[in-house]
C-alpha cells in the first residue's frame, strides 16, 4: 500500500541524507538551528532543504489532479480543525518549543533514532505518541 | 564538497517530501485517525509508514553506511552526542506530542503543506508559530546561558 512504499521512500531519503552528508534527516534539527546563530556556510543547506520541502509541496500541485491534491493533503475546514485558529496556534508553538526543546519529531526520533537503535529516540517517539494520542482523546471528549 | 552536500540536501529534502505526500501523512485527518484510537475510522497507516522508513532506513544504514568510517562529502559524521534519558526529552517529548495531537502536523508535513498551499492561512499560522517556538527556545537557551 502507498503507507508503506511512501515510508520506504521516507527512509531512503534518511539514509542518503546520513550516508553523504552524515546528518540525521531530523526536520526540526535541520530547521531548528536557522533560529539560532548559525554561521552563514550552516544556513545555506539548511535553507536549501527547507526551501526544497516547501518547493516539492508546491510542484505536487501542479502534478497531482484535483481530487488526489485534497486526498493527499487535506482541505480546510475538513482536514483541519474549524476555526480553531487559537488551537492551531498553540500546537504550532508546542511543536516548535518541544521538537527544539526534546532534540528532535517523528523524522528525527521516530524513523533515525529508533533505526540507530536510539534508545533516547525510542524513549521520546514513545511519549511523543502516547501524549499526542491522549491530547486527541481529550480534544474528543472535551471539545 | 560544499556544493555536493548541498546538492544531497535538496535531493534527500525532495524524496523526503515525496514519501510523505505519497505516504498520506502530509494530510492531518490520516494522522488523527491513527492517534484517535477510539474512533470507529481509527487505520494503522501511519505505523505502515513507520515501519516502511524504519526498516529501508536500516537495511541502507547496515549494507553501506556502517562500512565507512566517514560520510562520503565531509570528514565526520554530525551524530547526536547525548545518551541519557533527560529532563529536556521528556518534557520536549511531551510538548511536542501535544501539539502534534492538537493539529496533526509535525514539521515536515507542515513545511511540505505550505508549499502545496491547499488551505494557505492556517498552514501559514502553524508554520509561523512552529517557527516562533523554535524561537523562543532559542531565546531561552541564550537567557539561560
Amino acid at each position: 500500500m502507498e503507507s508503506f512504499l511512501g515510508g520506504v521512500l521516507i527512509g531512503i531519503s534518511a539514509a542518503l541524507f546520513m550516508y553523504f552528508n552524515g546528518r540525521v534527516l531530523g526536520i526540526s534539527g535541520i530547521v531548528g538551528p536557522l533560529f539560532e546563530e548559525t554561521p552563514k556556510s550552516d544556513r545555506v543547506w539548511r535553507l536549501s532543504f527547507l526551501t526544497s520541502m516547501i518547493l516539492s509541496g508546491l510542484l505536487a500541485r501542479f502534478f497531482l489532479s484535483d481530487s488526489v491534491q485534497t486526498k493527499v493533503f487535506g482541505v480546510w475546514p475538513d482536514s483541519i480543525p474549524k476555526n480553531e485558529w487559537l488551537i492551531i496556534f498553540v500546537g504550532g508553538l508546542l511543536v516548535g518549543f518541544g521538537t527544539r526543546l526534546g532534540s528532535g519529531c517523528t523524522s528525527g526520533h521516530g524513523v533515525c533514532g529508533i533505526s540507530r537503535g536510539s534508545m533516547r529516540s525510542i524513549t521520546s517517539t514513545i511519549i511523543f505518541m502516547v501524549s499526542a494520542m491522549v491530547v486527541v482523546y481529550l480534544k474528543k471528549e472535551f471539545f | 564538497m560544499n556544493q555536493a552536500r548541498i546538492f544531497i540536501s535538496i535531493l534527500s529534502a525532495i524524496i523526503f517530501s515525496v514519501g510523505i505526500i505519497l505516504s498520506g501523512m502530509a494530510n492531518p485527518s490520516n494522522v488523527i485517525a491513527f492517534l484517535d484510537l477510539t474512533s470507529a475510522q481509527w487505520n494503522p497507516n501511519l505505523a505502515f509508514v513507520m515501519i516502511g522508513a524504519i526498516s529501508s532506513n536500516f537495511i541502507f544504514s547496515n549494507i553501506f553506511t556502517k562500512k565507512i568510517s566517514a560520510p562520503i562529502l565531509d570528514k565526520n559524521f554530525h551524530l547526536p552526542t547525548k545518551k541519557k534519558l533527560d529532563r529536556k526529552l521528556i518534557v520536549g517529548s511531551i510538548l511536542f506530542g501535544m501539539g502534534w495531537g492538537l493539529v496533526g502536523y509535525c514539521p515536515g508535513p507542515a513545511w511540505i503543506s505550505l508549499g502545496a498551499s491547499l488551505s494557505v492561512f492556517p498552514v501559514l499560522l502553524f508554520c509561523f508559530a512552529m517557527s516562533l517556538g523554535a524561537l523562543f527556545y532559542s531565546r531561552s537557551q541564550h537567557f539561560l546561558k
